[in-house]
Order: structure tokens, then sequence, then C-alpha cells
């Protein structure tokens, strides 16, 4: 029976010795204990697909079509076009809500690049990204609304568009926000009710 | 007539017996212990075939969650990024990199990079990362560190109890929305102000999170 007994605990030291304590790393894929119905088949988002010949479950739009919810009658709110060229103006309702939206969008999408207060100082810029335009600059306060939106949509220069993370609508309300960047590192005392002026004694 | 068993069998179906309850012990003691998603889960890594970074890119350069991950306020999916959010940055920083080639290649042909799933609920859960994101669910309760991960690990077992704990309690888990994506994020109040204002949250929006099967199971 010592023996018994001897053999047993060698041998659930050993198991624990090979299976190690909960939570350590490994790079080896999780053993499904019961796998009754765990993997179905049926197709997940972004996941590999057998059937097609790209192997993507994704499928990419069909040529010469869009997808639904996606076409808008209004050419200027979709491109800040007029035809053929960059019109002026906002095609979306200008309030608070529109402003904290797109100062919540900017802080995710640009900010890392442009900076917080819009000026080009950014953490990638201390990392080699040196051509970041400053977004309050007197050249880009002279950009249409239309061109600005055409840029957070397109890109321009080493700058790729934002067309995939930003709905059409947001791409609106970041450049509602990126004005009012530029009012307030361009302001100038006059811009202050005469009431302000007086308190800060200007 | 001689003895046919020896004396010392007398006692050995009791030895037997004690023997068989101490084993089934050990294995039951094992099986909770090991044959749990706490074990076969926590802890997983794959190789990636490009070793990004989280703990950099969030970390260090404070990129948000979402400027990757954009969908997962809108959908039950959080997507994994296109090779053009990283040439975003790489197309001017470390352009030459080897680590970076499959980007590149991804990026120049279409093809996708081929990252390996950590997390994957079974497929008769249904999970939705837009419901929870939006009331102050933050990614750190169910992922981890995230920010200091230098490869994603599998942090939390995924599993129904644990999925229940919360739905359950969820007063322990709500913050403000405008800091789920901030996973360092701590109630300054500690324990006693989260929970308070965790109650407060609960009844304002109104959250019932589901603890009937066909909430997670249809
Ligand atoms: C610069 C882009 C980027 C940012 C920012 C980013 N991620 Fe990721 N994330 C990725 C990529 C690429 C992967 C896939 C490769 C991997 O698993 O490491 C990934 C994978 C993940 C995974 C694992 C997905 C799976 O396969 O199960 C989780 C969880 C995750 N990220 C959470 C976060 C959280 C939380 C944040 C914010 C703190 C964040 N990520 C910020 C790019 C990013
Ligand atoms: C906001 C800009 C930005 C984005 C977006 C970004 N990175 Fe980076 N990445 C950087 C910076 C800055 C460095 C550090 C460069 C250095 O160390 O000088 C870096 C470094 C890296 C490195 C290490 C390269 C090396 O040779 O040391 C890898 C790998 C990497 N990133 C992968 C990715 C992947 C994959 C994505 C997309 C999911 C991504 N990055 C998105 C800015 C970014
Ligand atoms: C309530 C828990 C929970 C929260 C909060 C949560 N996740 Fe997840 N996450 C999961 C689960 C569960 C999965 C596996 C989903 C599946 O298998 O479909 C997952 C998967 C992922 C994936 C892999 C792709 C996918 O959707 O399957 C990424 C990327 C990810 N999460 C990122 C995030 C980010 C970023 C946040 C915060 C903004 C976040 N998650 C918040 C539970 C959560
Ligand atoms: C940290 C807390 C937490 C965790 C962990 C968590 N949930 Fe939830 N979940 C919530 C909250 C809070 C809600 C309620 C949201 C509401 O009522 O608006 C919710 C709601 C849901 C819903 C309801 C969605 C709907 O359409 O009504 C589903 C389904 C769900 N969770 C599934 C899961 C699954 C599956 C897991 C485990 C993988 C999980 N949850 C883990 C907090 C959590
Ligand atoms: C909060 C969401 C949630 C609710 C509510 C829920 N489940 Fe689950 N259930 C899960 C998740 C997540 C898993 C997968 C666990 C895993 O893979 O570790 C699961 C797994 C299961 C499994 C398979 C276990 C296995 O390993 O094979 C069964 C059976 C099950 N649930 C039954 C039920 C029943 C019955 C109810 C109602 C009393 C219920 N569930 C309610 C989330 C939920």
């Amino acid at each position: 029976m010592r023996y018994v007994y001897l053999v047993s605990i060698v041998g659930v030291i050993g198991l624990i010795a090979l299976l190690g304590p909960r939570g350590s790393v490994t790079t080896r894929p999780p053993i499904e204990v019961f796998p009754d119905m765990d993997r179905m088949p049926k197709y997940h988002p972004q996941a590999k697909s057998a059937f097609f010949a790209d192997g993507r479950t994704d499928r990419l739009p069909v040529e010469g079509t869009i997808a639904r919810g996606t076409y808008y009658e209004d050419e200027y709110f979709a491109t800040g076009k007029n035809g053929e060229a960059f019109g002026k103006g906002f095609p979306i309702d200008v309030d608070n809500d529109a402003m904290a939206r797109g100062e919540d969008r900017y802080n995710i999408y640009c900010s890392v690049c442009h900076g917080a207060a819009g000026d080009g100082d950014s953490m990638t810029k201390k990392y080699g990204m040196l051509t970041v335009a400053n977004l309050v600059d007197q050249r880009l306060v002279d950009y249409t609304d239309g061109q600005l939106y055409d840029v957070v949509k397109n890109g321009k220069g080493l700058m790729l568009g934002y067309a995939d993370r930003l709905s059409v609508e947001d791409r609106w309300n970041v450049v509602l926000y990126v004005r009012a960047l530029q009012r307030a590192a361009n302001g100038t005392k006059d811009d202050l009710t005469p009431a302000k002026r007086e308190e800060l004694g200007l | 007539m001689s003895n046919v068993f020896p004396k010392w069998s007398n006692a050995l179906p009791l030895k037997i017996i004690v023997f068989i309850f101490i084993l089934a012990a050990a294995i039951v003691s094992g099986v909770t212990y090991y044959a749990t998603p706490s074990y076969t889960r926590v802890g997983y890594q794959p190789a990636q075939p490009v070793l990004y970074d989280h703990s950099f890119h969030v970390g260090e350069l404070g990129l948000d969650c979402r400027y990757c991950h954009s969908a997962v306020e809108e959908s039950g999916h959080a997507n994994i990024p296109a090779a053009s959010t990283c040439m975003s940055c790489h197309s001017t920083i470390k352009t030459d990199s080897p680590l970076l080639e499959p980007v590149r290649a991804s990026f120049a042909s279409g093809e996708p990079v081929p990252w390996v799933r950590v997390h994957e609920t079974p497929d008769y859960v249904y999970f939705n990362h837009s419901v929870h994101v939006n009331r102050g669910v933050s990614c750190v309760e169910c992922h981890g560190k995230v920010n200091e991960m230098e490869i994603v690990t599998h942090d939390q077992s995924l599993s129904m109890g644990w999925c229940l704990d919360c739905h359950r309690n969820p007063e322990e888990h709500i913050r403000p929305v405008d800091q789920v994506t901030n996973l360092d994020w701590v109630h300054p109040g500690g324990k006693k102000g989260q929970i308070e204002d965790g109650l407060k949250f609960v009844e304002e929006w109104k959250i019932n999170p589901p603890q009937s099967c066909s909430g997670c199971h249809r």
C-alpha cells in the first residue's frame, strides 16, 4: 500500500509540474473540454472561409455597387464639393452636440498626430512624424469647410483618409471642432465680450 | 487447512476504500482546478505575425483603443484594424523595419494580416461589444490591462459564471462612459464610491443585464 501511495503522490506532483498553475502564459490554444457545439459552421466577422476563393468571410462590395445606407442625395454632405469646387458652410446642424461629438472623435483619431490643440505638437512628432500639418495655421484657416472635410475623408500628402473610421456625419463634426480650435488659437481680445475684457484687464 | 489469505489482508478492503476516496478527492480537485476556462484560457498568448505592442502604442503613444478597434462602439464585433490603419503612421515612421513587413505587404496587396484570435467565445453564445461599451463597462473588465501588455494575453476566463458574476452585480463594474477606454481609471472614491456611483448609473441608464438563458444563448 505504501508503494501505491508513493507512486500516486509522485504522479500527482508530476502532473502539477506539467500543467502549471492557472494563468501561466502559453502559446498553446485553449483546450475545449466539452467541445459540444463550440464551433459551428457559421460565418463570423473577419474570420477565415473555406468557401470563397480569397479565404475571407467578409465580402468586398461588388464593383459598381454601394452598400445600403451609404448613398447620400446631398452631394456636398457626402463629398464636401459642389460639382468640382469645394463648398463652404456646414451641411449638419451646428450645435453643442455636434461640437462635443467632434471633440470626442478628434481626440481619438486626430490628436495622436495633430496634437490636442491642433498645433501639430504630439507624441508621434517625437517619434519622427515631422511633416504633420499645424491645423491652426493661417493656411488651413483659409481652407473652406468642404476642403477640410475632403482631407479628413480622403487624406492629403502623407496622411491617409479616415473614411473607414469616421462616418460622414462625424467627419463634419470633426471639421466643426477643428474650426473651434482655429478660433481658439487665433483669437484676439476683440473676441471677448466687453465685460470679460474688463475682468481680465485687457 | 492452511490459510489462503495471510492475516494482513483482513485490512486490505478498508485500505483500498480509503485510497479510492483520496484518489477521488484528488481527481475532483484536479478537474475543478484544471478543466475550467480559468485554466484552459487564461494566459493564452498566441504568437502573432507582427510583434505589435499595445503597451507602446497605447501606453506610450497614448492611442485610444477606438483608433484601431473603431467599430467597438457601434457593432457587436470589435474589429481588428486593417493594415491601412497602421500605415497612417507607419508610412512615415519605421518605414524599413523588417518587423512591419507583413503590414506593408498587406497594405500593398489588400490581403489581410493573418492575426491570430485570442478571445473567442463558443458559437452558441451571443456576445455584443457595443451594449457593454456604451453602458460604461470598460475593456479592462474583460480583457485586463491591455495597455500594459506587450503581446495580448487572455486575462479573464470568459466563462458563463464569470459573465453572470457581473450581470448580477453590474454596479461594481460600471464607470462613466467617457472613461471606458481609459484602462487605468479607478473610481476616486474607492470601492465604496464605485458602488454608490454604480448604483446611480444602473438606475439612470435603466441597466438590466440579462440573467435568463435566452439573453446570451439566442
Ligand atoms: C494601433 C492600433 C491599436 C490600438 C490603439 C489598440 N489595439 Fe488592440 N489590437 C490591435 C491589433 C493589430 C490586434 C491584433 C493583434 C494582437 O492580438 O496583438 C489587437 C488585438 C487586441 C485584442 C485581442 C483580440 C483577440 O484576438 O481576441 C484585444 C482584447 C485588444 N486588442 C484590446 C485593445 C484595447 C483594450 C485597446 C485600448 C487600450 C487597444 N486594443 C488598442 C491594434 C490596436
Ligand atoms: C499613431 C501612430 C501609429 C500607429 C497608428 C501605429 N504605430 Fe506602430 N509605431 C509607432 C511609433 C511612433 C513606433 C516607434 C518607433 C520608434 O521606436 O522609433 C511604432 C513602432 C512599431 C513597431 C516596432 C517597429 C520596430 O522596428 O521597432 C511595430 C512592429 C509596430 N509599430 C506595429 C504597428 C502595427 C501592426 C500597427 C497597426 C495595428 C501600428 N504599429 C500602428 C506609431 C504608430
Ligand atoms: C463585457 C466584456 C467585454 C468588454 C467590456 C470588452 N470586450 Fe472585447 N471581447 C469580449 C469577448 C467575450 C470577446 C470574444 C468575442 C467573440 O468570441 O465573439 C471579445 C473580443 C474582442 C476582440 C476580438 C474581436 C472580436 O470582436 O471577437 C477585440 C479586438 C476586443 N474584444 C477589443 C475590445 C475593446 C477595444 C474593448 C473596449 C472598448 C472591449 N473589447 C471591451 C469581451 C469584452
Ligand atoms: C463587467 C460587467 C459585464 C461582464 C463581465 C459581462 N457583461 Fe454582459 N452586460 C453588462 C451590462 C451592464 C449589460 C446591460 C446593458 C444595458 O442594460 O444596457 C450587459 C448586457 C448584456 C447583454 C444584453 C444585450 C442586449 O441586447 O440586451 C448580453 C447578451 C450580454 N451582456 C452578454 C454577455 C456575455 C456573453 C458575457 C460574457 C462573455 C458578458 N455579457 C459579460 C455587463 C457585463
Ligand atoms: C450572461 C450570459 C449568459 C447567460 C444569461 C446564460 N449563459 Fe450559458 N453560457 C454563457 C457563456 C459565455 C458560455 C460559454 C462558457 C465557456 O465557453 O466557458 C455558456 C455556456 C453554456 C453551456 C455549455 C457549457 C459547456 O461547457 O458545454 C450551457 C449548457 C449553458 N451555457 C446553459 C445555460 C442555461 C441553461 C442558462 C439559463 C439558466 C444560461 N446558460 C444562461 C453565457 C450565458
